[in-house]
């Protein structure tokens, strides 16, 4: 799926007065691409995936989903939010296939894609087991599977990581990197973590403080190709690192 | 498990045991103690028991109440009142906040008569209903609801409100409605809040019926009460209190018994 951001801007109105979001964010996914959004806190990046995912209408400009405005919500878009957001009280098994409930469409085709998702990434033997009873890395594991399950043509992944140690960070970011390669999604990372945002994605869109708006665009081509630990040890890791880390600093 | 205990293990589970057995010990004890203390001072006239009876008394009060058959007659019509109240406050509680948690704009306009209702003494509205419903089960049964419904209101759809807001727009970007909202998302997340709502009212429609029952009534435990007293019956007053003490318990036990099994039906584990 192709994504183009048209001049989104966004006001937020309040009894204090108007609180401009964004202003004129402009930019394209390309089919399968994984991009990420950087951007210092504040600057409307979860508002901007709200905007994408039709949970929040713009104030101006348009989203274009292989060329048609979003309207609304929409099953074509994969939400992965911040903290898993399993359901305690469902199994593994109600929670990756709460999707398909919502949407009424849980016939045998979807119900074995999702089998094969949890057979392959390892979780089919936890299907009858409550989210309490796996670790924080295997709950954001059926967290994706869970967005994948409805089989969305466009992922969005609002700071997925940002609850789990550093440890379970990196191989987790490693785990759902593989995944969405493979199942060949286009993928839209939002983070504040630079260096995750340059070991997964194969382009960073680097926003600026408020009024969140396009500040420069890095696309990481010497990295293209590696896995996420790769590119951490890559020599030109620090480079991009550093390049990012003083533009959010200026803008800050 | 393995099959062998560490002694460490073992020695644990025996002051478990034993630590048990002391409070439940303790607690039997205690009761015991209560009620002989009680008799001895009305024995050895240190109080007088036509002023505080005594358990002698109480226990052959309580048998008269048996042979004659009032005994049913009065626990059983606070009973009924008290759980005809009981689950007509909760219900209509509980839907009501799902009403307020469907139209917030709703709740926005009531919330004020909300709050002066809910802080208002309901006993002040026990001569309004005896007046429009007359004396009788059914104005009972409106006192408990008066005393039960508002606080259930609010309690319930505060928690409704509460619902965690992350799994809110996840639903919502999967494209949920309204009501598939409140049954697979804000109805389980408030299980907890539904069951304490439960809990609370018992108590409070016991204090509806009641008080209900002081001001007019014909039969009931607190029938019992006020015509003890006038008549000067403290036997009767005291072996009345103590059944409304058993029954109200035993309702309580009732809804930490529906709360395990809906629990256990529900894969509830939070």
């Amino acid at each position: 799926m192709t994504v183009q951001f048209d001049q989104i801007q966004k006001t937020f109105q309040s009894p204090d007065g108007e609180l401009l979001a964004l202003k004129d964010v402009s930019f394209s996914v390309e089919e399968g691409a994984f991009v990420s959004i950087v951007g210092p806190s504040g600057c409307g990046k979860s508002t901007l995936l709200n905007i994408l995912a039709g949970l929040e209408t713009p104030s101006g400009g348009r989203v274009l989903l292989d060329g048609v405005p979003v309207t609304g919500a929409t099953d074509r878009i994969g939400y992965m939010p911040q903290k898993d957001q399993l359901f305690p009280w469902r199994t593994i098994w109600g929670n990756v296939t709460l999707g398909l409930e919502i949407q009424k469409r849980k016939n045998s085709g979807d119900l074995c894609r999702i089998h094969c998702l949890l057979e392959r990434y390892g979780l089919s033997e936890f299907q009858k087991s409550l989210p309490a009873q796996l670790s924080g890395g295997m709950r954001q594991r059926c967290a994706l599977i869970r967005t994948l399950a409805t089989d969305p043509g466009l992922l969005l992944l609002d700071e997925p990581f940002s609850a789990l140690d550093y440890q379970t960070r990196l191989t987790v970011s490693d785990d759902i990197h593989t995944i969405i390669r493979q199942e060949g999604k286009t993928a839209i990372l939002v983070t504040h973590d630079i260096s995750e945002a340059i070991s997964m994605s194969d382009r960073v869109v680097v926003l600026s403080a408020r009024p969140g708006t396009v500040k420069a665009v890095h696309p990481l081509d010497e990295l293209h190709g590696l896995t996420p630990m790769a590119r951490r040890d890559h020599p030109r890791f620090h480079r991009y690192f550093n390049e990012i880390w003083k533009e959010l600093e200026l803008g800050a | 498990m393995p099959e062998t205990v560490s002694l460490e293990r073992l020695a644990w589970l025996r002051r478990r045991k034993r630590t048990k057995a002391l409070v439940c010990g303790t607690r039997v004890l205690l009761l015991a103690l209560f009620f002989i203390l009680w008799e001895a001072a009305a024995r050895l006239g240190w109080i007088d028991p036509f002023i505080v009876s005594c358990p002698s008394r109480v226990w052959r009060t309580l048998c008269n109440l048996w042979d004659t058959g009032e005994l049913w007659l009065h626990l059983g019509t606070s009973c009924l009142e008290t759980v005809v109240g009981f689950l007509l406050g909760t219900v209509a509680g509980a839907l009501i906040a799902v009403a307020l948690w469907l139209s917030p704009t709703l709740f926005r306009i009531l919330d004020p008569y909300l709050v002066v209702l809910n802080s208002l003494p309901k006993t002040a509205l026990r001569p309004v209903f005896i007046v429009w419903i007359r004396a009788g089960p059914a104005s009972i049964i409106a006192m408990t609801l008066a005393i039960s419904l508002i606080v259930t209101i609010l309690e319930v759809h505060n928690g409704f409100r509460t619902t965690d807001d992350g799994k809110l727009r996840l639903l919502r970007s999967l494209g949920a409605n309204k009501w598939q909202i409140l049954f697979k998302l804000v109805l389980p997340a408030n299980f907890t809040t539904l069951i304490n709502a439960l809990k609370v009212n018992v108590g409070l429609s016991w204090v509806g019926v009641i008080m209900g029952e002081f001001l007019v009534s014909r039969a009931g435990l607190g029938y019992l009460i006020v015509y003890g007293s006038q008549v000067f019956k403290m036997d009767l007053v005291m072996a009345t209190v103590l059944l409304l003490a058993l029954a109200a318990a035993g309702m309580y036990q009732g809804i930490l018994l529906l709360e395990k099994v809906l629990k256990k039906h529900l894969g509830v584990s939070t």
